[in-house]
């Protein structure tokens, strides 16, 4: 695996992802009439598009609402559904819940870290990996749990993190080659 | 201005009495509690009230106890209601407001004592008036969060901590300033106000406004340099025409702080940025202080590094004095007076510009007296006076607040007129009004506008006669007031009929369905405004620019009724006054003509003197008439043609020639550095007097400061002079000169200065008792009949063509002044706007391989010059836009001073010229293959013997060996010459 670094507060597209933001962004608006109270649905949708709300977005999104940058800042700012930095293509989600903690699972976020070389919040300079926590998942029989993308990891141990990390890392490429 | 005087009975159907603590108050019908108590007298506590925004409830210290009402409820945002019992200082009340406080205070740093807001502080004075203690602060646990402070702008800081979350500032932001630079974000525990992406404010869209700063009610929003006032003194903003009242606070005879006058109905308080901040150049160091005469033997055109010694000598008022007399009368002598000319200024006060032109006319003889309303708003008096026989704008800004549509055609109103600028953004984005903008560049307003217009610059009347094919097409026009208070319209539209969607879309580049839209928008709209700014005058077709406006008013009858009307908006801030007092070659104060043998008569009475019934020179006509030999000595007051003027090179090739050369003013100016004698004058805040703003308000300045050195004010320098020259004024004092003024003048007939201690007169206020005059051509034209124009179009003087391919239009920046004598030399203003530069397309940009930053060569006709290149699409494709305030790359180098032929206005707006990347062009000088090779490069190759291997060099672009041959060549011109080459299709 390349050597991963966290990814700085300004972000530049992908080449290929550049090329075509402003395409994608008007498919998603061309669905829309331009009425203030369709901004949630279109910041929604542009998330799923992009992985968060890139600042060029935002302002084309302002615009064609009629909206000052500051108010669809100020929504994005207060859901915690928008991100407003890119994340990967993978979410891992680390469960911080008591049962998790009890069985450890301070040391399963501690080897991501390392693997990964970001910490939660973050995400890895190529894009494959966002790190993220949550306060308790819900499926504590199978603690300690980690989340990646929607598929659940639990009893995990240091030595899992690594298979399954290298598992989706040669998968991902296989996508992309 | 109303005069109704309201009977007791209409009074008390206006008012409703409440209890307030037991005690019965008649209050206004319709306020809310809060404004009700405090308007009998009551105070009650709030943070986050102001005035002049909408209730927020926010902060919830304003909570009262209403009889029948469960709990406390915020009395900010309860309408008052007849009859309703409120109690606002009870136990209950006040520890509710404790708890409250003690919230705020948790979270909210700082030390009072060092905090610069502590005299001021609403928090501070709550705490007081609750009787807060340090049981109640220690009580809650403080926040150790510590936010970082904001201070990237150059006038100001923002301290997050000690930011109390009242939302004062984001809605001045929006409902003031209509800018939307700061909102709330992060909301929850962590909320704060930050722009958008949380970035340093002056990486925002801030106009640096200063509405926040204003209002803030603690230490988060603070001026960097700002000072407690010792006195304040209420005067107007000198910066443009629409003439905001505002005290300055002045201690030690320094400006040390600028507030709003909330009581002005011109601007309730507002101010920009140049109006907040814009004052240090009263004390800046490079003030004239003594009269200055220039050493002997050292020529004008003398080269200088800006070292005064090396050009003047400092010399006593009587020396100077002394001097100038004796060399005027000389030449009134030798060459007749019709050799002298004076250019006054629309900068200076109405009475300073009285009193010019009476010396002018009265003691030299001449009626060769102009300012530059010449350069830009001559065209808009020629015009309306022959549409309506009247040249000033004919509404006021209260009708802007009625109106329901605008259209803004060739004014970038939010920059250069900020204040109108935000009534029509306010207005627009609530909905009671629609905007259509005619420009062609894209200007903020552009956003706003429901129909947006592009036209090719200079295709005004093609534009505006297409609007009323389609509105008489379509029978949208006024029949009725064209029928009773019009003449020409079957003429006009028989021409207008030519002017088909089909054939303006082909002229004007605007598509015909907007031309359709805008017209009926028009046509439809109950009432509606022209506003206008120097794209409309700054023509060779200036005139017709105008009249066509008018036409278009009147064929839809929106003149002469409240929320319709004219709205050419003036430039400097008394470019009307200067106007109005005759500092024109054809008219004395009031438009009364020269050439009448009535008015000379009764002008040569009141003043004793033999006048002269020629109209005089035109400001314009000023260089020829030097270059020619007929004009021997020029007097300037205030003005600096030497970057104002059109064609400087010839501007400075007259005044290098001239004679004798006299120029007043507060600071060495351009032209100032050319003159024989230069006389110190006082700045506006040294000075009493009066300013005519655009909607003819006259409006009182007064003293607030003593002018530095031996400075003195402009009207008493030339008094002083007119003394020596024997024709003595015997002015006393400004309020003098105004007696005299009015006595003279029908429409200032009414105005004296103590009439104005109460937010000014608009003319015509022909009487003591005369009210002034809201709106003008109300029932009647000053004409008569209203005068519709057939105006055909005619393009441009100039068109672009092989050498010089792009247009130049100019203009001016929301930051700076016209030529930067004061703004450049103000602290806020340099530091926000250091340089100027050349706005282009992106399409242009790449074409000749621009990237943004890059210094470029700008050419044409007459003059070429240096600056940077700001790649944006605010301007069109094939349109270079470059404001006019830099000294450092003066772009009236390049425009053209062809004239309007009646106004004499010259064609500041368009020119055409050539752009080229400086150091291209430096090369291609003394490199004639190498300017070849940039310009053609498969030509180049043909023209030129060259080897084999050179061929292939320059075909693959190996700038190496290109450089062994032609020599070092530079860096960016080399990434340049890559691009080129590898462009070309070989």
């Amino acid at each position: 695996m390349t050597k991963l670094s966290v990814v700085q507060d300004t972000w530049v597209p992908l080449p290929e992802q550049e090329a075509t933001i402003e395409e994608r962004l008007n498919e998603i608006l061309s669905s829309y009439q331009g009425r203030d109270d369709e901004l949630i649905p279109i910041m929604q949708q542009v998330q799923q598009q992009f992985g968060y709300l890139p600042e060029p977005v935002i302002k084309q999104i302002a615009r064609f609402l009629h909206l000052p940058d500051i108010t669809i800042f100020g929504v994005a700012t207060f859901y915690a559904q928008f991100k407003l930095v890119p994340t990967g293509r993978n979410i891992i989600r680390v469960c911080r819940g008591t049962a998790c903690h009890v069985r450890g699972v301070a040391r399963i976020l501690q080897e991501l870290e390392n693997q990964l070389g970001v910490k939660p919040g973050e995400t890895t300079a190529d894009r494959e990996y966002s790190l993220e926590t949550v306060a308790c998942f819900g499926a504590c029989a199978l603690s300690p749990i980690m989340v990646l993308d929607d598929k659940v990891h639990g009893k995990m141990t240091t030595q899992k993190v690594r298979s399954i990390l290298d598992a989706t890392g040669s998968s991902s490429e296989l996508k992309d080659g | 201005m109303s005069t109704v005087i309201e009977t007791i009975d209409e009074k008390r159907a206006d008012t409703i009495t409440v209890t307030i603590n037991g005690k019965e108050v008649n209050i206004k019908k319709g306020v809310t509690v809060l404004e009700g108590a405090l308007s009998a007298g009551i105070y009650i506590p709030t943070l986050c009230y102001d005035p002049d925004l909408t209730p927020y409830g926010a902060c919830r210290l304003c909570v009262v106890e209403i009889d029948g009402m469960r709990g406390l409820v915020s009395s900010c945002t309860i309408p008052a209601t007849e009859g309703m019992a409120v109690y606002t200082d009870t136990p209950r009340v006040n520890q509710s407001r404790c708890i409250t406080m003690e919230l705020i205070i948790a979270n909210h740093h700082g030390d009072c004592l060092t905090c610069t807001k502590n005299q001021q502080c609403e928090l501070l004075r709550i705490a007081q008036y609750l009787g807060m203690e340090q049981e109640h602060i220690d009580r809650l646990r403080k926040s150790t969060q510590v936010l970082p402070i904001d201070d990237s702008h150059p006038a100001f800081i923002r301290d997050p901590n000690k930011c109390i979350l009242c939302g004062i500032c984001v809605r001045a932001c929006h409902e003031i300033a209509s800018v939307d630079a700061i909102g709330l974000a992060f909301r929850g525990n962590s909320t704060k106000v930050t722009t958008a992406g949380d970035k340093p404010i002056i990486e925002s869209i801030c106009k640096s406004c200063g509405e926040c700063i204003a209002r803030c009610p603690t230490g988060a929003l603070v001026p960097k340099y700002e000072k407690p006032p010792a006195k304040e003194v209420k005067t107007i903003c000198p910066y443009c025409g629409v003439g905001c009242s505002l005290y300055l606070g002045v201690r030690d005879n320094t400006i040390v702080s600028v507030r709003g006058d909330p009581e002005s109905s011109v601007n309730n308080g507002s101010l920009c940025v140049k109006g907040r901040w814009g004052y240090d150049f009263i004390a800046h160091p490079e003030r004239l202080t003594t009269p200055l005469i220039r050493l002997d033997g050292v020529s004008r055109g003398a080269a200088h590094d800006g070292q005064v010694r090396d050009l003047f000598r400092e010399a006593t008022w009587d020396e100077a004095l002394e001097l100038v007399s004796k060399r005027l009368l000389e030449i009134k002598q030798t060459y007749g007076p019709d050799s002298l000319a004076c250019l006054s200024s629309a900068k200076c006060t109405n009475e300073d510009n009285y009193v010019m032109q009476k010396f002018t006319r009265g003691v030299l003889g001449t009626n060769n007296i102009d300012h530059c309303a010449r350069l830009c708003h001559a065209s808009t008096i020629v015009g309306a006076l022959a549409a309506f026989g009247q040249g000033a704008m004919s509404n006021s800004y209260d009708d802007l607040e009625k109106t329901n549509l605008f259209f803004v055609i060739g004014s970038n109103t939010t920059e250069c007129h900020p204040i109108i600028g935000s009534i029509i953004k306010r207005r627009v984005r609530a909905g009671a009004a629609k905007l259509i903008v005619a420009d062609p560049r894209s200007i903020e307003l552009s956003e706003y506008a429901t129909v947006d217009l592009h036209h090719q610059p200079g295709t005004d009347v093609a534009l505006l006669n297409g609007l009323m094919q389609v509105i008489i097409r379509d029978g949208l026009e006024d029949k009725d007031f064209i029928q009773e208070r019009t003449e020409g319209f079957e003429e006009m539209q028989r021409l207008v009929k030519e002017y088909t969607p089909e054939v303006v879309e082909e002229t004007t580049g605007v598509p015909q369905s907007d031309i359709e839209a805008a017209a009926h928008l028009f046509g439809e709209a109950d009432s509606a405004c022209i506003l206008y700014g120097m794209g409309i005058t700054q023509h060779t077709t200036g005139t017709d620019n105008v009249k066509s406006v008018a036409n278009l008013l009147m064929l839809t009858g929106n003149i002469g009724r409240e929320g319709t009307g004219f709205s050419p908006l003036r430039g400097q801030n008394n470019v009307q006054g200067a106007c109005d007092m005759g500092a024109l070659p054809n008219v004395y104060p009031g438009y009364q003509k020269v050439d009448d043998p009535s008015v000379k008569a009764k002008f040569e009475t009141a003043w004793g003197c033999e006048l002269s019934d020629r109209p005089g020179l035109v400001a314009t006509e000023v260089a020829d008439a030097i270059c020619r030999g007929d004009l021997k000595g020029l007097y300037v007051m205030g003005e600096n043609p030497m970057l104002s003027e059109p064609y400087l090179e010839h501007t400075q090739r007259a005044l290098e020639q001239i004679e004798f050369l006299v120029v007043q003013d507060i600071f060495l100016s351009e032209t100032a550095w050319l003159a024989d004698v230069v006389f110190p004058a006082a700045a506006f805040a040294e000075k009493d007097g009066t300013f005519t703003n655009t909607e003819r308000r006259v409006q009182r300045i007064r003293q607030a400061l003593q002018p530095p050195g031996e400075a003195k004010v402009d009207w008493q320098i030339i008094s002083a002079l007119a003394e020596r020259m024997g024709k003595p004024f015997g002015f006393r004092s400004a309020a003098d000169v105004m007696e005299e003024i009015a006595s003279l003048t029908l429409i200032y007939g009414g105005i004296h200065l103590d009439r104005l201690e109460k937010g000014g007169l608009q003319w015509p206020c022909l009487d003591t008792s005369h009210p002034g005059t809201p709106f003008l051509h109300q029932g009647s034209f000053a004409r008569g009949r209203g005068k519709l124009h057939a105006v055909d179009y005619t393009p441009p003087i100039e068109s672009v063509s092989k050498n010089y391919p792009l247009v130049l239009t100019t203009g001016r920046l929301l930051e700076h002044w016209h030529t930067g004598t004061m703004s450049r030399r103000s602290r806020v203003l340099a530091e926000l706007r250091p340089n100027g530069v050349a706005e282009m397309h992106p399409d242009d940009a790449t074409k000749l391989g621009l990237l943004e930053h890059d210094l470029i060569t700008l050419t044409s006709e007459r003059g070429r010059l240096e600056t940077t290149v700001h790649i944006t699409e605010k301007s069109p494709p094939g349109v270079v836009f470059m404001p006019f305030h830099w000294r450092e790359a003066p772009v009236n180098v390049l425009t053209n001073n062809a004239l309007d032929p009646v106004a004499k206005i010259p064609e500041f707006k368009v020119s055409a010229i050539n752009a080229v990347l400086a150091v291209l062009d430096r090369a291609a000088q003394d490199n004639a293959f190498l300017a070849r090779l940039a310009e053609n490069p498969v030509e180049a190759l043909k023209e030129y013997e060259l080897t084999t291997e050179e061929r292939a060099a320059i075909a693959t672009g190996d700038i190496r060996k290109v450089e062994s041959w032609v020599g070092k060549l530079d860096e960016r011109l080399k990434t340049w010459l890559i691009l080129r080459l590898s462009q070309e299709k070989w």
